[in-house]
């Protein structure tokens, strides 16, 4: 029933903005279904599968913007084998064919090839934005082609892929009318670029406001591109190593006086401790830094250069920080609102951060919302002070390099220090375990944790009754993703109908057998159930007793899928 | 779907912000997996990290105490959740030597092939030249400033930035590091030479 003409609905709902905001519009009344669909702008898919490239643009033909994520999050720690899926190609020759006018495309642990790309920068003559984040299967000539061909190309943001380097100068491949970059980030990229391209690019664009280099661009070509984008807000440093009595050396350090703009700092993949000092002015506007990567700088050196960093809101940093430099960043960075601690090595280095650091952390900064935290060991007394300091955390994240490992005072899991975030944290909602867990934090994630969206579970739970607690429990609940519990088949099946209400289940290294999975996939025909079988032995029909060592199901309009290699059987 | 509900035990489950274990004795849980585990093949086995693996032993136990729980030593795969992108990384640093490791070609005249060494590794010239006594199987002696390593067999020398040999010793440390190129070890006859400018 509308009162106003469709026009003025449609002005409307040009302020209604939000993916969820705009599906709940959808849901209203045929007429505003209508309108909606129109009108939408932004899709955001968060499976690829779960809907297929034809329906999606029938439902939208004004999409300009879109979001696709592919392999599921077990697939950044090898999980998923190679060639699973998650390719980009059919969604963009859909794309290309319809008369869709493509402006943005953000991916996120897709397959992309070169092929794709090209198609892509020939498609679509307003595109204007490439994000690609965990992706793999392009090359340097795939960049060559957005660099050639998208010709009001502002944002090139390339984060965390495995690209392929084929030496092909993609970055001289943006011609000299490209004036329009606002963003660019090849910080991922292993390869040596044109510095006198880079130089000129940097020259021409007077929008440049985010800059991310790689290794090969060293310490004096920075100071050059530094000359001329004085305007630039985020910088990722390539190379930061120099002799310090240089020329070169003294005019970087003169050129980035003049950077007062820059609020956000990344990068230095290759540094020289000694160099640090010269980024000290600039420490006290930065609200980000990303030191994740700076595997040359020392705990102290951090330390020092955190002592100048006032304003920080979010910090990303590795455990050689130590429990004492956090304690520095608890005094320092009153403002800090997200945290993320990185191993420094894969099995923890002895004098990394503790149960001590975190619980520093959480006394000195109370706007603390969002942490990823790994670390040596963690105590229930810690955990319980953390979600007494911070109730407002919305993400959650804490791995204990050990698995299993239990409070080391009391040899206690961990399920009430858990127990206590969940209870304290109301709006959290993004959760990652680890230590060691019994069924009970799961009956407390159950009863206290009604915001949360996505939970990761490894080697942890006693019984089915783990698993049953959240799926009861968790009315919001998107994503599951469980590895090595003792889950099986009773808590698979007991509610097959909550998984249409959620993205996707993840279970390996779990208790589930294939007639179990069987038995789903016959009852729900809305999802995928997908099993891998990786075993080299062909022939090996599945029986239903054999348990199952990796299982992804998933809500999806689109059916079996058709491009899933031979190890995948969706049952 | 209210079954759980009927399980609790408020008072087991009441959350206190409190230590742990002052309050009546709670119901301990057992912390390790049941039995269920022990009937699995041992291929299945031999990949799951399990709670009592340690890298000599690959016998399940079926002791439950709580205290002989080790948390797995065992290299897991995916475990810990590090992005590949950013455990390759680290790797690659680490094969670099943290990204600024200084590795110089040293040759000797008369040996068969040169060596490589980081120079990051040693913190002062002692140490160095240890080191390079080792791997070629000579001695330099005593350093003096007048002297050089006169008197000695072998001495170390080194081309600098510029293209010239210097003798090993004369500069700072630091110094010596950030300037060294490569490596020669020369014979005491010809060291001579060096020493007496």
């Amino acid at each position: 029933m509308n009162y106003f003409p469709d026009e003025v609905i449609e002005h409307i709902f040009d302020y209604v903005v939000s993916h969820r905001d705009r599906n709940a519009l959808s849901l209203v009344c045929k007429s505003w279904y209508r309108i909606e669909r129109f009108t939408r702008q932004r899709v955001f898919i968060g499976n690829c599968y779960s809907i297929t490239p034809e329906r999606l643009i029938q439902r939208f033909p004004g999409l300009k913007s879109l979001t696709l994520k592919g392999k599921p999050h077990f697939a950044d720690f090898s999980l998923v084998p190679y060639d699973w899926g998650g390719f980009l190609c059919p969604w963009i020759e859909a794309l290309a064919k319809s008369r869709v006018g493509l402006e943005e495309l953000r991916l996120k642990r897709m397959v992309v090839s070169d092929e794709s790309l090209e198609l892509l920068s020939r498609s679509f003559t307003h595109f204007k934005s490439l994000v690609l984040v965990s992706c793999e299967g392009f090359t340097t000539d795939g960049l060559a082609a957005i660099a050639a061909n998208c010709r009001f190309l502002r944002e090139l943001d390339l984060q965390e892929n495995e690209v392929e380097d084929h030496k092909g100068q993609w970055l001289s491949c943006f011609p000299d009318s490209c004036t329009s970059l606002v963003s660019l980030n090849f910080a991922c990229l292993k390869g040596e670029v044109s510095l006198g391209a880079l130089e000129r690019l940097v020259a021409r664009s007077p929008n440049l406001k985010s800059l991310k280099l790689n290794r090969s661009v060293p310490l004096d070509a920075l100071q050059r591109i530094m000359m001329r984008a004085p305007q630039l807000a985020d910088l990722g440093i390539g190379s930061f190593v120099h002799d310090p009595d240089s020329e070169a050396y003294i005019r970087l350090k003169n050129t980035i006086l003049k950077c007062k703009s820059i609020t956000s700092l990344s990068g230095f993949l290759e540094v020289a401790p000694h160099c640090l000092a010269a980024i000290y002015p600039i420490c006290p506007n930065l609200t980000s830094l990303n030191l994740s990567y700076a595997a040359g700088i020392q705990g102290s050196e951090l330390i020092k250069l955190i002592r100048h960093c006032g304003k920080l809101q979010r910090l990303w940093i590795m455990d050689c920080i130590g429990d004492k430099g956090l304690g520095v960043v608890a005094m320092t960075c009153k403002d800090l609102q997200e945290l993320r601690v990185f191993p420094s090595a894969p099995y923890g280095n002895p004098a990394a951060v503790t149960e001590k650091g975190l619980v520093a952390i959480s006394m000195g900064c109370p706007k603390l919302h969002s942490l990823l935290y790994f670390c040596h060991q963690m105590t229930n007394a810690a955990l319980i002070t953390v979600a007494k300091n911070c109730p407002n955390f919305i993400r959650f994240r804490l791995c204990i390099l050990e698995a299993l490992k239990p409070d080391p005072d009391t040899l206690e899991p961990l399920d009430e220090g858990f127990g206590a975030i969940v209870q304290s944290c109301r709006r959290l909602r993004r959760l990652s375990l680890s230590g060691q867990l019994t069924d009970q934090v799961f009956l407390y994630i159950g009863m206290y944790a009604e915001q949360l969206e996505m939970l990761s579970i490894a080697f942890a739970g006693e019984s089915d009754k783990g698993m049953l607690y959240v799926l009861n429990g968790c009315k919001k609940l998107r994503k599951l993703e469980i590895r090595d519990c003792p889950f099986g088949n009773m808590a698979l099946l007991t509610d097959v109908g909550k998984y249409e209400t959620m993205r996707s289940l993840w279970m390996s290294s779990c208790e589930v057998t294939v007639g179990a999975c069987k038995l789903l996939a016959k009852k729900m025909p809305r999802l995928n159930v997908e099993i891998f079988n990786e075993n080299e032995q062909e022939d090996c029909s599945l029986e239903d007793g054999q348990r199952v060592e990796k299982m992804y199901l998933y809500r999806t309009l689109a059916g079996k899928r058709k491009d899933a290699p031979e190890y995948v059987w969706t049952l | 779907m209210g079954s759980y509900e009927s399980e609790l035990n408020l008072k087991a489950t009441e959350l206190r912000l409190g230590l742990p274990g002052s309050d009546e004795p709670e119901k301990r849980s057992c912390s390790v997996r049941s039995n269920k585990r022990s009937s699995r093949e041992s291929s299945v086995e031999e990949s799951r990290c399990k709670s009592n693996v340690n890298s000599d032993d690959s016998t399940t136990t079926s002791d439950h105490d709580q205290e002989s729980v080790q948390p797995a030593k065992v290299q897991v795969v995916g475990w810990p959740p590090i992005r590949s992108y950013r455990k390759n990384s680290l790797q690659q640093k680490k094969v670099e030597g943290d990204g600024s490791g200084i590795y110089v070609k040293v040759s000797m005249a008369g040996a068969p092939y040169l060596r490589k060494i980081d120079l990051k590794v040693y913190k002062s010239y002692p140490e160095l030249l240890m080191a390079l006594q080792t791997l070629f199987k000579c001695t330099f002696g005593e350093y003096s400033e007048r002297e050089g390593y006169n008197g000695s067999e072998y001495a170390p020398t080194y081309e600098d930035k510029d293209g010239d040999w210097m003798l090993v010793g004369d500069v700072p440390w630091n110094m010596f590091v950030s300037s060294c190129k490569r490596l020669r070890i020369i014979k005491g006859s010809e060291a001579k030479g060096l020493g007496c400018l």
